[in-house]
């Protein structure tokens, strides 16, 4: 029954049939497969084109991009002048015109420690966290507040994205150490460590952050000796920190959950104690482990700190806000947002674009 | 054990006809002939890569083909979906990591098919499910789900959840490949029990002592073409081709 | 825990302070009183700082009667109400603009989702694009842009967009009719309820069928004729009994009808928008979660590719996705609390902020309100604890 078969000479491959190759095989395949997937391309082309070009006509082509006031944005296109006129207060909020050079220098060695701590290339990254810890806060304070010399410049006058970028700092450089903290502390063997840990990290987790701020300004001076006055600003940064670090708990602890039990035990048989096991073995391997976690985390408190304008800061947003009621420009808020959601857009994205960079190179790593 | 009894008769059962694949530009499958007749067992194999899963695939369309002929129980496939279920329908597939839905209790993954698609009443298809797991041995095991059960457990169940459906002919893409030694034979027995009863079988396996009592031909691929063909016996003791040899002494340990 | 090591004699732990156990139990009462004096400190400052302003302590002011006004009510309320019926009414429409923006944003997720799994090139990327825009820019930014830049500078009521002169839509709202339900309609109302009784019953009997004989009745239309063409029928059958109040221009603005307040408005589209960005995303990886062997499995079985999806795909990929969601809408919840900074009279905006001012009693009212979402977020998560066990995948 069985046929007998032997091949001399191999067959060499040859080229696809022209159908699919190229452009044209792509198009065949990805967008005219069938008379339902053609249907819907010029449908959701014809969309796109509908949408896109008066979106593109208004904020590029007949846009307004120079001039210095009012009378110059008379055509229908955006009114860019609008933004440029008052970016100085965008970034810098109140902050006196002479001293702006010491936000500058904050924003140029805050991108410095930024580059430093997230191009995986550059070496030295235990260096850069303990900086970003410890160093850079104190130096950045003093540029900002005053002091050494320096004019003293009232929290009050701070504002536009030099706020936000403080308030986002702030928060990520108090919530990570608590959270590691409190995530060591709910698997503490301990049962009150751990049930104090548990109840704070799910308190903060159950309530929105605007009731926190709201706590943090009208709760807050009933906590303190009546002629001890804290800072409106410092209220809602111990507010923000507090709230982030029980998501950042939830992070970390996610991490140390996939470090297997082994490392721990190999750390305790070599004879270390629980902070040199934590702190040189199981940590160092579960933070790596978040890195995404952490930024990702770390983009919703960004997206977040534009709560701050509900108690009265005057953060990028909220100066965005203040402009759309500005009785010489008024009516153009849509210019003004449009212009905040893409600075938010470029950073969030940003950061969530290196969040998934991170990830496929731990990945790769394992 | 001993050699199985050839049943197979002159009707095709499935037929490639200058198959062709391309994935993008690479030429996957190149001028693949091969007739299967009902009842025979073929055995596939070659290095990895050479397009074994590709070229069963094509057979119950789970890959598409681009140039040649698949035809199946006299039926020619086309993209027609259909047309691609009918012949579905008369073809069993077992696959190398199981796939069995582990929402589903192994009873359940049995049924799911005949009910849905063959419209069985429930209780009949119930009763036929019993009967092929039974024949598995693993009916005890019914109304577990598939992650609380074995490796070669699970595969057992794969075959009754296939045979299920009553198919013509079965293909197997490497049965065997993603268990533990001991698992190995489970599997292979209800596999040899298969064939004796005349089940028309495409196994690709690296399995020989499984080729060599079983299977009607051998079949040696390698960069997507068929280079050899030979009953068992021929096949291993007088390979043709450097290529077969260079396998089977890899295979084979020799 | 505290005591691990007690069956080893004495002698072989070491000097007292070297002892784990030991050191855990003085560590936990150090914790406590630590703990006990903070929280006491915090106790005693605050009864200070009340007692100096002249603020009253307790939940009496609950009683008291509130005089200010609120743009939204659900249930009755006036210049006489209490403090208590203004915590009600906040929670209310809390609860309004949760409800509202959970179903658009499953609606619009669950759209967008599927569509970036599309095989069209076009559509996935469209959806992807909706994703990564409304995801990556503030909430609050976004509900500030549909009220203040689209809704508030909408035309006034002369010129209100319209559909068909029966929805309108300017500056001041989105007015809508308004249904009056006259009498005998609600035999339509019980007509539902049969329905959907008889539907049930008839999927029970389908269920019955198909084992006694294979064959399954058309459900996919049986169900919504019993559930929708029912109550339609006797709807029409017993004269439309049902009239709309149809919005009209009086003066300057319209009256009649249903009006949506634009702050009501703004916020629901704003979270319904955002969150559904979220969804999107988790029913794209819950789907995807499901390995491709499955779908192959399913078509090798010559399931068609309708009761792969229903049978195969969707069971397993719900158990990803049902937690998930679930978090998402606890998020909706919270963040509708942002209400307060257009002014749309929720529960914080209207207890923890005008009744706040007017009380003063600060420490009672952001209690009450942060317990709310505890109580919410509390009651979700044992919910789903409860459905995780119930549908966890059985394993070895
Ligand atoms: N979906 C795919 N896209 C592109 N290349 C593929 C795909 N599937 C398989 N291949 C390639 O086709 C060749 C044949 O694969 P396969 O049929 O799985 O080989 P075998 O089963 O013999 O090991 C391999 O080189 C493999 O890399
Ligand atoms: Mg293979």
């Amino acid at each position: 029954m069985a046929t007998s078969f032997f091949r001399e000479s191999l067959i060499s491959p040859r080229k696809p049939p022209v159908s699919r190759q190229g452009l044209r095989g792509w198009l065949h395949e990805n967008l005219f497969s069938g008379p339902v997937n053609s249907l819907v391309t010029l449908l959701v082309g014809a969309l796109a084109i509908y949408a896109l070009v008066p979106v593109i006509e208004w904020a590029l082509i007949k846009a307004q991009w120079v001039g210095d006031s009012r009378a110059d944005c008379s055509g229908d296109g955006a009114c860019w002048v609008y933004i440029e006129t008052r970016l100085g207060s965008l970034i810098y909020g109140f902050y006196p015109e002479a001293q702006r050079w010491r936000v500058d220098i904050v924003f140029v060695l805050f991108v410095v420690l930024g580059i430093w701590l997230m191009v995986p290339a550059v070496p030295g990254k235990k260096v850069a966290a303990l900086v970003g810890l410890l160093v850079f806060p104190v130096v950045a304070f003093f540029l900002l507040s005053g002091g050494f010399g320096l004019e003293h410049v009232p929290t009050r006058r701070w504002g536009g994205l030099m706020l936000t970028l403080v308030i986002a700092s702030v928060g990520i450089v108090g919530s990570l150490p608590l959270g590691i903290v409190l995530a060591l502390g709910r698997r503490s063997s301990m049962p009150l460590v751990r049930g104090v840990c548990v109840v704070f990290i799910e308190f903060w987790r159950g309530v929105p952050l605007i009731t926190v701020l709201f706590m943090a300004s009208v709760m807050f001076p009933l906590f303190v000796p009546e002629d001890f006055n804290i800072d409106k600003l410092l209220r809602a940064l111990v507010g923000i920190m507090l709230f982030w670090s029980a998501y950042m708990a939830e992070v970390v602890r996610s991490g140390l959950q996939a470090i297997p039990s082994g490392q721990g035990e190999a750390g305790a048989a070599l004879g270390l104690g629980y902070w040199q096991r934590m702190g040189l073995v199981v940590l160092p391997q579960a933070l790596k482990l978040v890195i995404p976690g952490i930024v990702n985390t770390f983009i919703a408190l960004f997206k977040d700190t534009t709560l701050v304008l509900i108690i009265g800061l005057f953060d990028f947003l909220a100066l965005i806000k203040a402009g759309t009621s500005d009785s010489s420009w008024l009516g153009f808020a849509i210019e003004g947002f449009v212009f905040a959601a893409l600075v938010y857009w470029i950073f969030c994205f940003g950061m969530s674009r290196y969040s998934q960079f991170i990830e496929r190179r731990l990945y790769r790593g394992h | 054990m001993g050699s199985v009894q050839t049943t197979s008769s002159d009707i095709p059962m499935i037929e490639l006809q200058r198959l062709n694949k391309w994935y993008g530009e690479f030429h996957v499958l190149r001028d693949i002939d091969l007739t299967v007749r009902k009842g025979e067992r073929i055995v596939i194999c070659g290095p990895s890569g050479s397009g074994k899963s590709t070229m069963i695939r094509c057979i119950n369309h789970l890959e598409e083909h681009q140039a040649g002929d698949v035809i199946v129980n006299g039926i020619t496939m086309t993209r027609d979906v259909k047309r691609v279920e009918q012949i579905r329908r008369h073809v069993g597939m077992v696959f190398q990591h199981f796939n069995l839905f582990p929402h589903l209790s192994v009873l359940d993954n049995c049924c799911l098919s005949p009910v849905w698609v063959k419209k069985t009443p429930r209780k009949k298809a119930v009763d036929t499910a019993m009967m092929y797991l039974e024949r598995v041995k693993i009916a005890d095991q019914a109304h577990k789900y598939p992650g609380q059960l074995s490796g070669g457990q699970q595969q057992r169940v794969a075959i009754a959840r296939s045979l299920c459906m009553h198919p013509d002919v079965m293909l197997f893409d490497e049965p065997t490949s993603a268990l533990d030694p001991e698992m190995i034979k489970e599997v292979l027995d209800v596999m040899i029990e298969l064939a004796e009863e005349g089940m028309t079988m495409l196994c690709v396996t690296h399995e020989m002592g499984f080729a060599r009592t079983v299977a009607d031909r051998v079949i040696f691929m390698d960069e997507g073409q068929i280079i050899e063909e030979n009953d068992p016996e021929t096949f291993f003791n007088h390979p043709r081709s450097p290529r077969t040899r260079a396998f089977l002494g890899q295979i084979l340990g020799h | 825990m505290l005591r691990p090591f007690d069956s080893l004699p004495r002698r072989g732990r070491g000097p007292l302070w070297r002892d784990p156990a030991a050191r855990a139990l003085v560590f936990q009462v150090l914790l406590l009183i630590g703990l006990a004096s903070v929280i006491g400190l915090l106790v005693h400052n605050t009864l200070q700082n009340l007692d100096a302003r002249g603020i009253n302590t307790g939940f009496d002011f609950l009683d008291n009667r509130a005089g200010f006004s609120i743009s939204q009510t659900l249930i009755s309320y006036d210049g006489n109400s209490t403090y208590g019926r203004t915590f009600v009414i906040g929670l209310l429409n809390t609860l309004l603009v949760s409800a509202l923006g959970i179903v658009a944003a499953t609606i619009i997720g669950f759209t967008v989702g599927i569509a970036r799994l599309s095989p069209n090139y076009l559509l996935a990327k469209l959806a992807t694009v909706y994703v990564e825009l409304f995801r990556n820019i503030p909430l609050l930014l976004q509900i500030l842009f549909w009220y203040i830049a689209v809704i508030r500078s909408m035309p006034s009521p002369r010129q209100s967009l319209s559909l068909g002169d029966m929805v309108f839509l300017n500056g001041r709202g989105l007015f809508v009719p308004a249904p009056e339900p006259q009498t005998g309609f609600w035999f339509s109302v019980a007509a539902l309820l049969a329905g959907s009784v008889a539907a049930m019953l008839m999927a029970r009997h389908n269920r019955q069928r198909q084992s006694r004989t294979g064959r399954r009745l058309p459900m996919g239309w049986i169900i919504p004729a019993l559930v929708l063409g029912l109550p339609v029928m006797v709807f029409l059958v017993s004269g439309s009994p049902l009239q709309w109040d149809v919005p009209a221009l009086k003066g300057f603005n319209f009256s009649g009808g249903l009006t949506v307040l634009p702050e009501l408005l703004a916020l629901w589209i704003a979270l319904s928008i955002y969150t559904a960005a979220f969804i999107a995303e988790i029913v794209r990886s819950g789907i995807q979660s499901v390995p491709k062997g499955q779908t192959e499995a399913a078509r090798a079985l010559s399931l068609p590719p309708r009761l792969t999806m229903n049978q195969v795909i969707i069971p397993q990929a719900m158990r990803v996705i049902i937690p998930q969601m679930t978090s998402q809408y606890l998020n909706l919840i919270k963040n509708s609390s942002l209400a307060t900074a257009i002014g749309y009279p929720d529960l914080v905006a209207v207890f923890a902020g005008t009744t706040l001012n007017q009380v003063g009693q600060s420490v009672e009212i952001m209690a009450m309100t942060m317990a709310v979402y505890l109580v919410l977020s509390l009651l979700v998560s044992l919910l789903m604890n409860i459905y995780n066990a119930r549908t966890a995948l059985r394993e070895r």
